[in-house]
C-alpha cells in the first residue's frame, strides 16, 4: 500500500468498461473515493451500481480501465486481494454464521494457525468497539441480534480486517428508520477517524444526509456528479431517471364503495408465541387505498401472512366480500381474489432459479386456460406470460430467462403481473417498493393507483411514511399488533401519525 | 505461495448444462485410467473389451439393455425425488419392497386370471415401493425428520426385513438357502427377443422416462414438484400444498424403484434372494446426479454405467483388470459430476498471497 495523503484519492477507477456476454455493463466508468469521504454511488437498478463494485471487490474481471489505490495501480484477482488491499465490502444480505458468537464471526478466516488465541481476538476487537464506538458483545450469539446490530457486526469485521475503504451495498434497505440513523451515526464516526465509505443506495433523502459527494451512474455510464451540498432531492431523481419524477401522484378520486376486506377481531401468533397481531380491526373498501404505517416489528409480516394465509390466526375472521376466507390456506386466499405483494420478493414472492415464465403462473397454474385437468397448456402459457411481460414492461432476455437474471424492478413487475392478473378484488401489497430505484417505485405506485381506479380494494403496508402519504386515501396506524389511529389522507399530519407509531393515542 | 480461492462464476449460457454430463463420462474414462493402469492393465485393451464386452455383439448389446433396465428405474426414483429436493436415497431398499410384493403375488396369487397376474404384480410393486418411500417423506413433511438421513437407513431396516422373511415365511419349503420358492410361471415378464434376455421390464423402463418426462413438463403436478423444490416457502404461498406433493412425489419415486424390484424378480431370479440387487439404488444415486435430473439424461447415463457394469466382465478376461472396476468408476463419475456441477456456479482462482 502506498503512502496516505489526504490529497490523493484512496481510490480511483479510470475508464471501467465490462462487458458481460451481449451487455455494456460498465461503459468507461469513473469514481474516485478521497480519504474520509462518503460517496453515494447512485443508480436505478441495472444502472451498474453493483457491477462497479463488484468489480471492486474483485469478484469481476474487467476488460478496460484500471483501478487505483493511494495511487498504486491494483488488480485484484479475487476479493481476498481486495481484502488485503484494505477493502471491505458490506453486502445487503449479511454473511454470518447465526450460530456461533460475535468473535467467532469476526476472526473467521482471518486468525490463521493452528492454534485459537482467542483471548487476543478478544481484546483487539473491544479496542475497535471502543474506538469505532460500536458496542456489540463479542460472545452473544448472533442469530439473538437484531438486523442493525448484525449489520455492526459485519461493518466490526471490516474494521477487524483493518479496512480503510468500505464499500456498503443498499445498507438501509433492512434496517428501521431509528437503525438507520444509529448506522449513520456510526459512519460519521468512522469517517472521522479516517475511513473512506462508498454508499450505495437508491433512497435520495438518505444519500442527501449522509454523502459528502454523489456519482450517478445510468444505464452503466457516468451521467453526473455533486457536491452533495450542491444539489437537491429532485435534481438529483431527475439524473438518475433522466426524466422529471412526478411529484405528487395524481389521485384519480374514486367514490370508494362498500367495504371489500374486512378483518374482524384477528389475532396472530409471531414465531416466539406472542401475539404480534392483537385483535385487530380493520374494514378496506373498494376503490380505496389503506395506508398502514406503523414502526416496523409491529406485526406488519404476521399481518400480512395471515392474510395471504401463510400463518393460521388464533382466532378472528377474514371477509372477503361478506364469505369468510378460509383460514391458513393460501390457496384460498387466492381463490377469494386476493392479489399479495409479499414483504420479501426473493424468499417469499419468487421461484430465482426458474424461469420468468414459471414465475408468472404461480397463482393461476391450476386454472383455465393454463392448465386443464391436470394437464398444463404450454400454449395458454406462453400467450399469459408474454401478455404480462409486455404489459409491465418487463425487461427480461425473454420468459425462458431465470428470474435471478432481472433486476429488483423487474422481478417486483413479475409479481405486480401474476397477482394483478384478472382483477383482483383485494390487494395486499407489503413494503411493495422497498431495495426498488425511482423509476421502478414510481411505477408500482402508479400501479395500485390504477387498480384502485379500476375499484380494487388496496391494504397498503409500509414503513415508508412517505410512500404512504404518497398513496393512501386513508391512513391507519398499527402498533404493537392493533389499529392506534385511523385518519383521512385531508386531515392526516405527520405529528399525529408519529405519535400513534410510538404507541401515543391522541 | 499461491493459494486457492473459489468464487462465484458468471452464469454461464445454458447449453453447458447439456455439455457436462458428457464431459463427465470423458473425465471418468480419463481418470478410470489410473487404476487400470495400476492394476497392470493396457489401456486400449481395457477400454476396447470394455465397449467391446458391453456392445460388440448382438447378445452382448442385449444384457446391456437388460441390465440398464432397472438402473433406469432407480435412477428415474431418484431424480424425480431429488427434483422436489426430497433427497431420496433410499431407492435400495424401495426396489426390494417391489420384489417382496412381487414374489409374494408371484408365488402365491394363484387365484388372479393369468392375463391379470403380471399387471397386478407391477401394481403391486409399485405401491409397495412407493408406500416405503412415503413413510420417510411423511416424517419429513410432519416433524421435519431429515430425509437423508431416514431414507438411507431404512434401507438397512428393509434389507433386515427381507432377510426375516427368507429365513421365515417367504423361505422355500424343504431349502436351507434364504430364497423362496420361484414364483408361477405366469408371473415371468414375457421375452420380447428370442435367445436373450429382453423382456418386458425393458419396454416398461423406457416408458417409465417418457412418463416421468411426461409429468415433469406438461402436468399440474410436475410443475408443483418442481416449485416445491426450488423454494418451498414461494410454492406455499402460491396455494401449493408442499406436504401432499412430497407425498406424492416419493410415492412415485419409491414406486419406480419399486418397478426395479419387480422387474428383477420377475425377469432375472425368478425368486426373491438376499442379494437380488448389487446395489442397484445407491448406483441409483450417481445416474440421477451424471443426468442432471432430467429423464433422457437418467437413461444415457443408466445405459453408460450398464456398458461399464457388463463389459466389465469382458475387461477382466481379456485384460485382466478386475470387475471391481465398476465400483470405482461408479465412484469416480459421481465425484467428476458433482466437481463439474459445483464449477458451472464457481470457479477456481489461483492467486498469490
Amino acid at each position: 500500500m502506498g503512502e496516505i495523503l489526504d490529497n490523493q484519492p484512496a481510490i480511483e477507477m479510470r475508464n471501467i468498461t465490462k462487458r458481460f456476454v451481449d451487455v455494456l455493463a460498465s461503459d468507461h466508468v469513473n469514481l474516485s473515493l478521497y480519504p474520509k469521504e462518503v460517496v453515494a454511488l447512485l443508480g436505478e437498478n441495472g444502472a451498474g451500481k453493483t457491477t462497479l463494485m463488484n468489480i471492486l471487490f474483485g469478484y469481476y474481471q474487467y476488460d478496460e480501465g484500471d483501478i487505483f489505490v493511494h495511487g498504486k495501480k491494483v488488480s485484484f484477482s479475487t476479493p481476498k486481494d481486495a481484502i488485503a488491499a484494505g477493502i471491505a465490502m458490506i453486502h445487503q444480505h449479511f454473511t454470518l454464521v447465526p450460530t456461533q458468537t460475535v468473535l467467532e464471526n469476526v476472526i473467521i478466516g482471518v486468525e490463521g494457525g493452528f492454534f485459537l488465541n482467542l483471548g487476543r481476538a478478544k481484546k483487539k476487537l473491544l479496542e475497535i468497539e471502543k474506538r469505532f464506538g460500536l458496542n456489540l458483545d463479542p460472545d452473544a450469539i448472533v442469530s439473538s441480534l437484531s438486523i442493525g446490530k448484525k449489520q455492526k457486526l459485519e461493518i466490526l469485521k471490516a474494521l477487524y480486517r483493518d479496512a480503510e475503504i468500505l464499500i456498503m451495498d443498499e445498507p438501509t434497505a433492512v434496517l428501521s428508520p431509528t437503525e438507520t440513523q444509529e448506522l449513520f451515526g456510526t459512519l460519521r464516526t468512522l469517517v472521522d477517524r479516517g475511513k473512506s465509505i462508498i454508499f450505495i443506495s437508491h433512497k435520495l433523502n438518505e444519500v442527501m444526509e449522509i454523502s459528502d459527494r454523489v456519482v450517478v451512474l445510468r444505464a452503466g455510464a457516468n451521467v453526473a456528479e455533486r457536491e452533495t451540498s450542491g444539489t437537491t432531492i429532485p435534481e438529483l431523481a431527475t439524473l438518475m431517471v433522466g426524466r422529471e419524477l412526478l411529484e405528487r401522484l395524481d389521485h384519480g378520486k374514486v367514490a370508494a364503495g362498500a367495504t371489500v376486506l374486512d378483518i374482524k377481531g384477528l389475532t396472530v401468533k409471531d414465531e416466539a408465541g406472542l401475539d404480534a397481531v392483537d385483535g385487530l380491526d380493520l374494514e378496506v373498501r373498494g376503490g380505496e387505498i389503506i395506508g398502514l404505517a406503523g414502526v416496523s416489528g409491529n406485526g406488519q409480516t404476521e399481518l400480512s401472512e395471515a392474510l395471504f394465509g401463510l400463518l393460521r390466526p388464533e382466532s378472528g375472521e377474514i371477509v372477503i366480500l361478506g364469505a369468510k376466507v378460509p383460514a391458513g390456506k393460501p390457496a384460498e386466499a387466492i381463490r377469494a381474489g386476493m392479489a399479495r405483494i409479499p414483504e420479501d420478493r426473493i424468499s417469499t414472492g419468487l421461484f430465482m432459479d426458474l424461469s420468468v415464465k414459471d414465475n408468472m403462473i404461480l397463482k393461476n397454474h391450476t386454472e383455465a386456460p393454463i392448465s386443464r385437468r391436470g394437464l398444463i397448456n404450454m400454449k395458454a402459457i406462453r400467450a399469459f406470460a408474454a401478455d404480462g411481460i409486455a404489459r409491465f414492461q418487463i425487461k427480461t432476455d425473454g420468459m425462458e430467462a431465470p428470474s435471478k437474471s432481472l433486476s429488483g424492478g423487474n422481478l417486483q413487475k413479475i409479481i405486480l403481473a401474476r397477482e394483478l392478473a384478472g382483477d383482483p378484488k383485494v390487494i395486499i401489497a407489503c413494503q411493495c417498493t422497498r431495495g426498488l430505484d425511482v423509476g421502478a417505485m414510481e411505477y408500482v405506485h402508479q400501479t395500485l393507483l390504477r387498480e384502485k381506479e379500476k375499484g380494487a380494494a388496496v391494504l397498503l403496508i409500509s414503513d415508508d411514511l412517505d410512500e404512504i402519504f404518497l398513496l393512501s386515501d386513508r391512513i391507519a396506524v398499527i402498533y404493537e399488533g392493533r389499529i392506534m389511529g385511523m385518519t383521512d389522507i385531508a386531515e392526516a399530519n405527520r405529528e399525529r401519525i408519529g405519535l400513534w407509531m410510538s404507541g401515543v393515542a391522541s | 505461495m499461491m493459494s486457492m480461492n473459489i468464487v462465484k462464476r458468471e452464469p454461464l449460457p445454458s447449453w453447458v448444462k447439456v455439455l457436462i454430463p458428457f464431459a463427465a463420462v470423458l473425465a471418468t474414462l480419463a481418470l478410470a485410467a489410473i487404476p487400470i493402469l495400476a492394476a497392470g492393465g493396457n489401456l486400449w485393451k481395457a477400454y476396447g473389451s470394455l465397449f467391446f464386452g458391453a456392445l460388440g455383439n448382438r447378445f452382448n448389446l442385449l444384457e446391456t439393455f437388460v441390465k440398464a433396465s432397472p438402473l433406469i428405474l432407480t435412477g428415474l426414483a431418484v431424480a424425480f425425488a431429488f427434483r422436489a429436493r426430497f433427497w431420496n436415497i433410499g431407492a435400495e431398499g424401495q426396489l426390494y419392497a417391489g420384489a417382496v410384493a412381487a414374489t409374494v403375488i408371484g408365488v402365491y396369487g394363484t387365484w388372479l386370471p393369468p392375463s391379470l397376474k403380471i399387471p397386478a404384480i407391477m401394481v403391486a410393486g409399485f405401491l409397495a415401493g412407493g408406500l416405503w418411500a412415503t413413510i420417510p417423506a411423511f416424517l419429513k413433511t410432519r416433524f421435519k425428520v431429515d430425509d437423508v438421513v431416514t431414507t438411507l437407513l431404512l434401507n438397512y431396516v428393509m434389507l433386515h426385513f427381507v432377510g426375516t422373511l427368507l429365513f421365515g415365511p417367504l423361505q422355500e419349503p424343504g431349502s436351507s438357502w434364504p430364497r423362496s420358492p420361484q414364483i408361477m410361471k405366469d408371473a415371468f415378464y414375457p421375452v420380447l427377443i428370442a435367445k436373450s434376455r429382453f423382456h418386458i421390464g425393458i419396454i416398461v423402463s423406457f416408458v417409465s422416462v417418457l412418463a416421468v418426462w411426461f409429468i415433469n413438463d406438461k402436468t399440474v403436478f410436475g410443475y408443483q414438484s418442481k416449485c416445491v423444490g426450488v423454494n418451498i416457502l414461494a410454492a406455499r404461498y402460491g396455494g401449493i400444498n408442499a406436504g401432499m406433493v412430497i407425498l406424492k412425489t416419493a410415492l412415485i419415486s419409491g414406486g419406480l424403484a419399486g418397478l426395479a424390484g419387480v422387474g428383477e424378480v420377475c425377469a432375472i431370479q425368478y425368486n426373491l434372494i438376499m442379494d437380488l440387487s448389487p446395489g442397484y439404488g445407491q448406483t441409483g444415486v450417481v445416474i440421477a446426479m451424471l443426468g442432471n435430473l432430467h429423464p433422457l439424461g437418467v437413461a444415457l447415463s443408466a445405459f453408460f454405467f450398464s456398458v461399464i457394469g457388463v463389459g466389465a466382465q469382458t475387461m477382466s478376461r481379456m485384460a485382466g483388470v478386475p470387475v471391481y472396476i465398476t465400483g470405482v468408476m461408479e465412484g469416480i463419475a459421481l465425484m467428476v459430476m458433482l466437481v463439474f456441477l459445483l464449477l458451472t456456479e464457481y470457479r477456481i482462482k489461483w492467486s498469490k498471497s
